[in-house]
Order: structure tokens, then C-alpha cells, then sequence
């Protein structure tokens, strides 16, 4: 029988739709693969004890004929940073162990409503900070490529979960690159949406004007068809977009069937391909971008000038925002309350922050609590709102030329655990491929575009106007058709084979 | 302790008094400023128990997001018109990022840069009819916080308390703040101004119908900024701000008290410090709260989670031209309408009548009529059951008892014990009349025989009366009306009397 | 070089609600330092005339209709709370005065 967690999202929703295939089949089977090999991964943070049981429920609605959704009993992984009714939703944090919330997410009630299971929460840095996962409060995600490589952050469990066969679908959720960024180095396909387009609600917020949840999976329609159920309004999040999204699962296939390259204008962005970029990162973007031409793309150089203040720019909005929405975990309400009698309610916040909050955490609030203080807001959080718009100018005039912008979606492949973790700023630069997306809100893609000479997967980003998320889907579908025809499948199969444990 | 305090007319001699106003006003609407809970400063919510009137954004739940109120919105637009201000063409929210356990989020929406009203000018009235002109800064939206109670200590208060509890019903009600610029030339009035300034912002918010506007529930807050400069000085001097004022009268004598606390401080060679005080109704003193400090530094920045609201320009003309009319533009009408003295109409204003006696004369009642009513023996009544005088009955009643006396059936004082009758809830006038019998006796001949009955039982009082000492006829009036269990009138019994002597 | 100082971090912490040690103290002087210089380079980045962009995509208006939605029930409420009293969340004694 064929193994249900080696199959792609749509062929096992295939299999589900058409009844040769239990959801509690399908749902046990990416279960025993969580146990067998999550103990060394560390992808997931919770697994959901009830999902056999939302399982059978699906199974025995579709056995009474009910109409379901074409995903409907396929399983998925959710992101610890989203709210989930029942499921313990941490963000990775200390100060949020245990918290169960009593509402879900957007994005997670419309999975549900899809009839997806969820099988469970995916590890991440502690409130999405970091590219590493080395800042989760619960221990560190390994990079099923290579247990002492980083599976990039702050996704790392999502991106891991995916592949490592231990889910199809994921959530994510991309502030500067955090689907992106570790789908590109797990060898998966990450989009962060136009900024709007999946609603925030319920989503532990990082940085409200940059951040967008998002699908991760290993392969371009799989995120499509996530995207279609979790896109669209929400009436419960002022930003979120009223306007109607074409199916991005429709554009995948077409792109995957028919090639979509024919003519369209392709603009390699020079100031992500050259420096800071590895070299072999750069070989296997050189590659990507023949392959584009040779199906017929017409491929320019176009400049974003402003790339050069994004990350000062980012690195001022993020902790800006993040300290003020990292101010309601003070022990009142909800998470971790650290006291000592005698105590005033202040000295209690004080050490409740001081103990739940990790060291990335402290340093990203006192750093936005500076950039907000009298005095400085002008020069720093003015400053950078400003660049953000001159961002945005540059991707117009750049869109103005072509229609689809591609660069490497990472400088490097995965690097080594502790690497970087002592210097926060090499971690910070690493994310300069990533960042201009969140600043400018338009819609991006990460796709593998092969390996590096490490033999770790190297990643392709994909940039769209804002509003053409669908052009993503239909460009990286043809790019990664044409990529699994050379290399004879999809490059998440060429991941070495995990060692899987006795139950 | 003890503060040291100046006679006011000497405070006012040496110092001139500069005068600054915030007031909070909770609007009624049916949900919360940025959540769909129900707002406790709506009607139907008054009484709800601790934390149900709370959603996730009310507790500030991780991943919980704002949504704009649009009937706030609209509700803010009228007050600034209200206030004679401008409607911004844009305007948008901010975070003011303070720790204190009842802002549920650890920073309150409300607008900074960019608030919905800004330049206007409020025109209220002393009691003397004197007027002024208050300068309005602003008006912005923003949120209300939770309620915090303090338990163990002596007093309940927050000094000596063990733990606090929390509750976050209030947390996200809607609020409007209207901020005034700095007010000179109040001079001695500046007592009564502020009284007048919270009373003008009351009625305002009342003819809107925004908002219950009740000072006692905190539907209206005021936070009084006063400062002293030395005559002929031109720099304003150092500001206090006085919070925690819960009525009117407790907003002048809050003024008052701290001109002469600053004055003395002044006149001894000492300084003010800039610094929040508390005002104790139960002693009639501030005391000091915190100092201004850097602490004081709310890092606002433009709220990411809120888009700016840009006014439609036909829905603000619309606002505007469904505005009522002013209040003090109302008094000054009605006064004219009624022919009030200056003291007669200030009673009516004093005892909150002005609106019920309104209604009192829409239904038929002449003005002076009304007047003497509800100032009079309903006020009487309504002071004994320590009630408002409005609550215990309605203007048509009021204006059906009146038609009764005027057209003869009822002496004063049938009506009032027919007035009893009603508040009792044995009806309407009408039906308290024929209920308990109270209709003048207008019987000539019962009158007569029991004038009669009267001279005859009394006839040095006749002799007197036919004495010329018409003065006498009182006793005997007395004695008729005793008889007639006071169901008769008492001008139409002494005529009789006066006949009846001179006849026999 | 940075300006930034001890001084300035404990401050920060005070702001920011964190009983930072002193050796945390120390390493984020360091650290701050460092970070503020290498994002310091925005303010050169712009000029007066470029307007500040707080919303990536460009809305207004954005409101709700007054009309209530569902509430949490005590039960919902307190679930997380770190100390409450069936009715009320519970907090150690407040230093300092009412707001």
C-alpha cells in the first residue's frame, strides 16, 4: 500500500475525496510518523490527541454522503503561533506554556470548517524571532536534511514538519521571511500572502504591519490549495483585504500543465545577487534563472535601491511594534506569573517578563522601546516607516518592468546550530532576501531550486505585485514542473531517509 | 497632612488662575470602542456581574485584533460638531504604551497626532448669565480601561491594600476625551466656570443622546488642570492636575481648593510641583499623586492593527444639520419663552429641571405653573425620599393637575394631596380625584350653612367682622374649611363669610 | 559609536516591565550599541518630502456595525489566569495611585 505521508497534499486529498483512502487512515499514518521520527526532529511542540477523533468524524460525514471540501480529512500542522481552541498555543514561549486560548484563529477555524485535522502545534523561535528556532523556549527544530543544520526560522517546525513526511500541509506565518526563509533551507514551498490576504486574527502578533500567515508545504498547488481556504476577508481584522481572490490552486495547476514562463517579463533583482550571497547559493540561482529563460521568460536586471536600508529599516519597525504587542504578557490574565510575597503587581510583571521571555525576545522590546522613546522616534521609527515607502517606490518602478521578480530566497543553505546565535546581527543580515516582501506587503514564494555543495537544498524566492499572489503560484508551478522533470521528482524526496524509531 | 491654604480673595488678588479641562466622556453605544462585547455604559448593561461583558480583545488575548466601532465614530463627530470643531479630513489611532493591570493590552487606542475634532469653542453661562467663550483643543476617541478593586488595608483604598482584583468590563468601552486649551480671565468665576464648563459638556452629551452622561457612574470624568501666575507675569505658571472629580459640585470646590493651595505654596516662596492629585469628596482636599516624570513616557506610535478613518464629508454635513440645538442657546430661549426672573429660571437650572419643566409646559402647563411645581412641593417630596424630583412623576400629570386647579376643581391644596395620590400609583390626577373624593365643593348652599353653622358658633368673631375688623373673618373661614375636610375654596368661603355677616 | 549607556538599558527595562540582571544589563549595552549603529543608517535614507508608510497596502474606513457579538464565559476567562477569584482576576497590591 502506498505510504500516505510520502504523497503529495493533492494526491492524498485525491485518495480522501474518492473514499480509497480514511481520513483516520491518512491521519494515524501521519501520527505514527510523528512518533517515529519527531523525537528527533522536534518539529511539533503539541500533537493534537483529538485529531483521530475530528478524523472519524470527517470519515463518517463523507460515508453519509455529505458534501465535503476537496481537502476535507486531510491533515495539516499548525504553527504554535496561532490560536487554537483546545491545543496549548505558546509561540514558542515560556511566558505562554501551557495557555490554551479560547478562540481559534482565523485561518485554523477555516481549516477546520474545510474539515482539515490538525494534527498538531510546530515548534518556532520564541514569538517568531529568529531564522534558526534556536530561540524556541522548547528546544531547538532540526533540519531533517541534517540533525545539526538549523531548519531556518522562525517556521522551523512547519518547514520541518513538511519534510519530514510528518505532515503535507502546514501553517506558517512570515514577518520577515519566517515561511520563506525555512522553507528554502528544508528544501519545501512557502508563500507569504499579499499583506491582507489571510487574516492576522488569532495569529500571536510579532510585528501587526508585517506580519502574514501563510501556507507551507512541499509543493507549490499544496500551498495553492491551503491558500484557498485559508485567503479572503475577515471581518475581525481591520487589515485584512475585501476583494476576490482568483483560486491560486486553479493557477498552480495551469502553470504546472501548461508552463506559464512564455513571455513573461522576469526582473533578477540586483542587489540580492551578489553580496552576502554564497557562492553556491548564486550557482544554483544562475541555473534557475536559464531555466526560466530557456522556457522562454524574458529575463532582466531591475534595481531596488532601497533593498540596501530594508534590514536597518525592519530591524526598527519589528522590535517597535513587538514591544508593544509583547506588553499584555504580564502575568494578569494569562501565562507565566513568577511572585514572591510582598511583592507589588509591578516587581511581579517585572520578574514574570524577566523569567518567561527568552534572550532574543528582551534584547528585539528593549530595542523597540528605544526606537519609540521620546526623543528618538523621529530618527528611527519615523525614519524607517519613510524607508518602507521609498521600498514600495522602487517595487513599483521595478513592477513597472516586469512582471515577476525573482533572487535566492536565503544567502546560504542551512547553517550549523550555534552558528549565529551569539551575534545577533549576522542572524539579522541573513534575512535581507526575505525582508523587502514584508516591508513593501507584496506576495512572495520560496521553491527549491536545487542543492548547495553542502548537498542542502537552496532555495528560489518568487516576488509579485500586490494583489497577483496567483501569479506565484502559476510561475513557481511551471518552475517546479520543470525542475522535478530533471531531477525525477520533486526535490523533498531526495532528503536522506530519517531513522525511524519503535513506537 | 495638612495643606496650607490662602483665602480665596487674597489667592485672587495676587494670583491670576489659568484653568485647563479634560473631560471623558463614555458613550453609549450598544458595543465596545473596538470589540463586539457589550458596552456596561450602555442601558441595558448597567448591572452586569464582574468579567461578562469581556471577549478576547477585552482581555487582550494573544491574537486578538480591534475593529472600529462605526456608531462610535459617527457618536464622536456629532460631539465635535457639537463642540464647534473642525472634522479632521483624516485622522487615525495610536498606542499609548503604559503597565497597569486594568489596560488588558498594557497600551490604550486612542489618537494622538491626528484626532476625528480639533478648534472649537464651547459657550457656557454663570448663574449671573454672565458668559464665556471655552476654547476647545481637541476631541479624540480612544478606549476606556477595566476597574480595579482594592482589598485588605483600612480604607479599601490602594495605600495598605494586600491585592487588587480586576475586572474588565469597562476595559474598551468607548470614550470621547475633549481637551481645552489653557483658560485666563476667570479670575474669581474660575470656581464656577469649571462647574459650568462640566455642566455645559453634560447637557451637550445629553441633548445628543450619546451618552447617560451620569458623573457619579463615570459616564462623565473630569480632570481639572489649575495653575497661578503672579499678576503681570506672562508665562503660565507650573500645573497640577486634579483627577478623580465625580460631580459638579465636587469639579469647583476641587478648583477652588487648589487655587489657594497654590497660592499659599506661592506666597511662601515655594514652588509647585507638576504632579496628578487626587480630590477626596469626604474631606474636600487633593492630595498628591505622582510626580510628571520621564516614567511618563507612552512611546505612542500609529496603531498597526487599525486603518486611519477619513470622515465622509456628506455624512459630517448630515451630523451637523441634525445637531440640536445648544444648550446654553436652549436656556437663553427658554427663558425668554417663560418670563422667568434670572432666580427663578437659575433654580429651575440648579435643580436639573430645565428639561422637565419643558415637557411639563409642552403639555400644557403655564411656565410658572410648571415652576412652582417641580421646584416647589415635588422637589419637597422628591428631598424627603431622596430621589431625583423627575422620577417620581411625569410632566403630563403635572400639567393635568395644574388644568384641574385652573379650572376650579381643585384648591391647592386638593392638589396636592391628589399629587400624593399619583406618586402613590393610584393613577393619573383625574383618577386620584374621583378615587379618593377630593373635587371642591361647590355646593352654594352646603357653603353657606355651614358659614352659617360657624358666625353663629362664634359670635364675637361676628361682632367683630361687623366691627370693620375684616382681619377676624379668619377664624371663621378656618372653621368652614374644617368642616368641609378643606374640600372647599378658600376665596369663595370668605366672600361668603363676609356676606353672610354683614347680612344677619 | 553608540551612544547607548547602562543608564539608558535599565531605563528601557523600566519601561519595558523586564527585571533585567545585571549582567543581562551589561551584554545588551553591548549588544544595543552594536545594533543601533548598524540601523542608525535609516535616518540618512530619507529626506523630509517621503511620506511615512505604516500600512503596507493603503486603506481607511475600516468599521464594524454596532451590534453585540458573543462574550467569554468566566469559565473561558479564567482558564489561563494566573490567580482570580471566580469573579475577578487577581493581582499583587498596586504601588502608586490610581489612574
Amino acid at each position: 500500500m502506498t505510504d500516505l505521508t510520502r504523497i503529495d497534499g493533492a494526491e492524498l486529498a485525491g485518495l480522501l475525496a474518492s473514499g480509497e483512502v480514511s481520513s483516520v487512515e491518512a491521519t494515524q499514518a501521519h501520527l505514527d510518523r510523528i512518533a517515529a521520527v519527531d523525537g528527533e526532529i522536534h518539529a511539533f511542540l503539541h500533537v493534537n490527541a483529538g485529531a483521530l477523533d475530528e478524523a472519524r468524524r470527517i470519515d463518517e460525514r463523507r460515508a453519509a454522503g455529505e458534501q465535503l471540501h476537496e481537502l476535507a480529512g486531510a491533515p495539516v500542522a499548525i504553527k504554535d503561533v496561532l490560536c487554537t481552541i483546545g491545543m496549548p498555543s505558546t509561540s514558542g514561549s515560556r511566558i505562554l506554556e501551557g495557555w490554551v486560548p479560547p478562540y481559534d484563529a482565523t485561518p485554523v477555524a477555516r481549516l477546520k470548517a474545510a474539515g482539515l485535522v490538525a494534527l498538531g502545534k510546530t515548534n518556532m523561535d520564541e514569538f517568531a524571532m529568529g531564522s534558526s528556532t534556536e530561540h524556541s523556549a522548547y528546544g531547538p527544530t532540526r533540519n531533517p536534511w541534517d540533525r545539526e543544520r538549523i531548519p531556518g526560522g522562525s517556521g522551523g517546525g512547519s518547514a520541518a514538519a513538511v519534510a519530514a513526511f510528518e505532515a503535507p500541509f502546514a501553517l506558517g506565518s512570515d514577518t520577515g521571511g519566517s515561511i520563506r526563509q525555512p522553507a528554502a533551507v528544508t528544501g519545501s514551498v512557502g508563500v507569504k500572502p499579499t499583506y491582507g490576504g489571510v487574516s492576522r486574527y488569532g495569529a500571536i502578533a510579532l510585528a501587526s504591519s508585517l506580519d502574514q500567515v501563510g501556507p507551507v508545504s512541499r509543493t507549490v498547488l499544496d500551498s495553492a490549495l491551503i491558500h484557498d481556504v485559508i485567503g479572503g476577508h475577515d471581518p475581525h481584522d481591520s487589515t485584512s483585504l475585501q476583494r476576490e481572490w482568483p483560486s491560486f490552486a486553479a493557477a498552480a495547476r495551469e502553470g504546472a500543465a501548461a508552463g506559464s514562463l512564455q513571455g513573461l517579463k522576469v526582473g533578477v533583482i540586483r542587489e540580492l545577487d551578489s553580496e552576502g550571497i554564497a557562492p553556491d547559493v548564486h550557482a544554483r540561482f544562475q541555473e534557475a534563472v536559464r531555466l526560466i529563460e530557456g522556457a522562454g521568460g524574458e529575463v532582466v536586471e531591475v534595481s531596488v535601491p532601497s533593498i540596501e536600508y530594508a534590514v536597518a529599516a525592519y530591524y526598527l519597525i519589528l522590535p517597535a511594534e513587538a514591544s508593544s504587542n509583547l506588553a499584555r504578557f504580564d502575568s494578569v490574565r494569562f501565562g507565566l506569573r513568577v511572585e514572591r510575597p510582598g511583592q507589588t503587581v509591578e516587581d511581579v510583571m517585572a520578574a514574570s517578563r524577566e523569567a518567561g521571555f527568552g534572550a532574543e525576545v528582551k534584547r528585539r522590546i528593549i530595542l523597540g522601546t528605544y526606537a519609540l522613546s521620546a526623543g528618538y522616534y523621529d530618527a528611527y521609527y519615523g525614519s524607517a516607516q519613510q524607508v518602507r515607502t521609498l521600498i514600495q517606490r522602487d517595487f513599483d518602478a521595478a513592477f513597472a518592468q516586469v512582471d515577476l521578480l525573482v533572487s535566492p530566497a536565503a544567502p546560504t543553505t542551512a547553517f550549523r546550530f550555534g552558528e549565529k546565535v551569539g551575534d545577533p546581527l549576522a542572524m539579522y543580515a541573513n534575512d535581507i532576501t526575505t525582508i523587502p516582501a514584508n516591508l513593501a506587503g507584496i506576495p512572495g514564494m520560496a521553491l527549491p531550486m536545487g542543492l548547495g555543495d553542502d548537498g542542502l537544498p537552496v532555495g528560489l524566492q518568487l516576488l509579485a505585485p500586490l494583489f497577483e499572489d496567483a501569479r506565484l503560484y502559476r510561475a513557481g508551478a511551471t518552475i517546479e514542473a520543470l525542475l522535478a522533470e530533471q531531477w525525477g521528482g520533486i526535490l523533498a524526496h531526495q532528503a536522506p531517509q530519517l531513522t525511524e524509531v519503535a513506537r | 497632612m495638612k495643606d496650607r491654604l490662602m483665602d480665596f480673595d487674597e489667592a485672587l488678588e495676587r494670583y491670576e488662575p489659568v484653568l485647563g479641562f479634560e473631560v471623558h466622556v463614555e458613550l453609549g453605544t450598544r458595543t465596545k470602542m473596538f470589540s463586539a462585547a457589550p458596552n456596561p455604559a450602555h442601558p441595558d448593561h448597567h448591572d452586569a456581574a464582574p468579567n461578562t461583558l469581556i471577549d478576547p480583545l477585552s482581555l487582550g488575548l494573544p491574537g486578538s485584533l480591534p475593529v472600529v466601532n462605526e456608531e462610535a465614530v459617527r457618536y464622536s463627530i456629532s460631539l465635535g460638531l457639537a463642540l464647534g470643531c473642525e472634522i479632521a479630513e483624516s485622522s487615525r489611532f495610536a498606542r499609548k504604551n503604559y503597565y497597569y493591570p486594568d489596560v488588558p493590552k498594557n497600551y490604550q487606542i486612542s489618537q494622538y497626532d491626528e484626532p476625528i475634532a480639533f478648534e472649537g469653542e464651547v459657550e457656557i453661562e454663570l448663574a449671573d448669565g454672565r458668559r464665556f467663550q471655552i476654547p476647545i483643543e481637541r476631541a479624540h476617541m480612544e478606549e476606556d480601561a477595566g476597574k480595579l478593586t482594592h482589598v485588605g488595608g483600612a480604607t479599601g483604598r490602594i495605600q495598605g491594600a494586600e491585592y487588587s482584583l480586576v475586572d474588565y468590563n469597562r476595559a474598551g468601552v468607548p470614550l470621547v476625551e475633549i481637551v481645552t486649551k489653557p483658560i485666563v480671565g476667570a479670575e474669581r468665576d474660575a470656581p464656577e466656570l469649571a462647574k459650568a464648563y462640566v455642566a455645559a459638556i453634560r447637557d451637550i452629551v445629553l441633548s445628543l443622546g450619546i451618552s447617560e452622561a451620569r458623573m457619579e457612574r463615570g459616564n462623565l470624568r473630569c480632570d481639572a488642570n489649575v495653575s497661578l501666575r503672579p499678576r503681570g507675569q506672562e508665562r503660565f505658571g507650573t500645573r497640577t492636575e486634579t483627577k478623580n472629580v465625580n460631580s459638579m459640585r465636587s469639579v469647583e470646590r476641587a478648583v477652588r481648593y487648589e487655587i489657594q493651595r497654590q497660592a499659599a505654596i506661592l506666597a511662601a516662596g515655594g514652588t509647585i510641583v507638576q504632579e496628578t492629585r487626587h480630590w477626596h469628596e469626604d474631606t474636600g482636599r487633593t492630595s498628591a499623586g505622582r510626580p510628571k516624570s520621564d516614567a511618563d513616557d507612552y512611546r505612542y506610535f500609529p496603531e498597526p492593527d487599525l486603518l486611519p478613518v477619513q470622515p465622509d464629508r456628506a455624512l459630517v454635513e448630515e451630523l451637523r444639520a441634525a445637531l440640536p440645538e445648544q444648550p446654553v442657546a436652549r436656556k437663553r430661549r427658554l427663558k425668554a419663552e417663560w418670563g422667568f426672573t434670572d432666580l427663578e429660571f437659575q433654580d429651575v437650572v440648579n435643580a436639573d429641571l430645565l428639561a422637565t419643566v419643558e415637557a411639563t409646559v409642552a403639555a400644557g402647563a403655564a411656565p410658572g405653573s410648571a415652576r412652582k411645581w417641580w421646584t416647589g412641593e415635588i422637589a419637597r417630596l422628591a428631598n424627603d425620599r431622596g430621589v431625583e424630583a423627575s422620577s417620581l412623576v411625569s410632566p403630563e400629570h403635572v400639567a393635568e393637575l395644574q388644568r384641574l386647579v385652573d379650572g376650579g376643581a381643585l384648591t391647592d391644596r386638593l392638589a396636592r394631596q391628589a399629587l400624593e395620590g399619583v406618586i402613590a400609583g393610584e393613577g393619573s390626577p383625574t383618577e386620584v380625584v374621583a378615587a379618593r373624593g377630593l373635587q371642591v365643593v361647590s355646593d352654594e348652599s352646603a357653603l353657606v350653612a355651614a358659614v352659617d353653622e360657624a358666625l353663629a358658633a362664634q359670635p364675637d368673631v361676628l361682632q367683630k367682622i361687623r366691627d370693620g375688623k375684616v382681619q377676624a373673618a379668619g377664624a371663621v373661614i378656618g372653621a368652614v374649611m374644617k368642616a368641609m375636610r378643606g374640600q372647599a375654596d378658600a376665596a369663595r368661603v370668605r366672600e361668603i363669610v363676609l356676606e353672610r355677616a354683614s347680612q344677619a | 559609536m553608540s551612544e547607548i549607556t547602562r543608564e539608558q538599558v535599565q531605563h528601557l527595562a523600566g519601561l519595558a516591565r523586564i527585571a533585567l540582571t545585571d549582567d543581562e544589563v551589561t551584554s545588551l549595552t553591548t549588544e544595543l550599541g552594536a545594533i543601533v549603529d548598524a540601523i542608525a543608517k535609516v535616518s540618512e535614507a530619507v529626506g523630509p518630502d517621503v511620506p511615512a508608510t505604516s500600512h503596507p497596502v493603503p486603506l481607511a474606513n475600516v468599521t464594524r456595525a454596532d451590534v453585540e457579538g458573543g462574550t467569554l464565559t468566566h469559565e473561558q476567562a479564567f482558564a489561563g489566569a494566573p490567580s482570580h477569584d471566580g469573579e475577578r482576576f487577581r493581582v499583587s497590591a498596586i504601588l502608586g495611585e490610581e489612574q
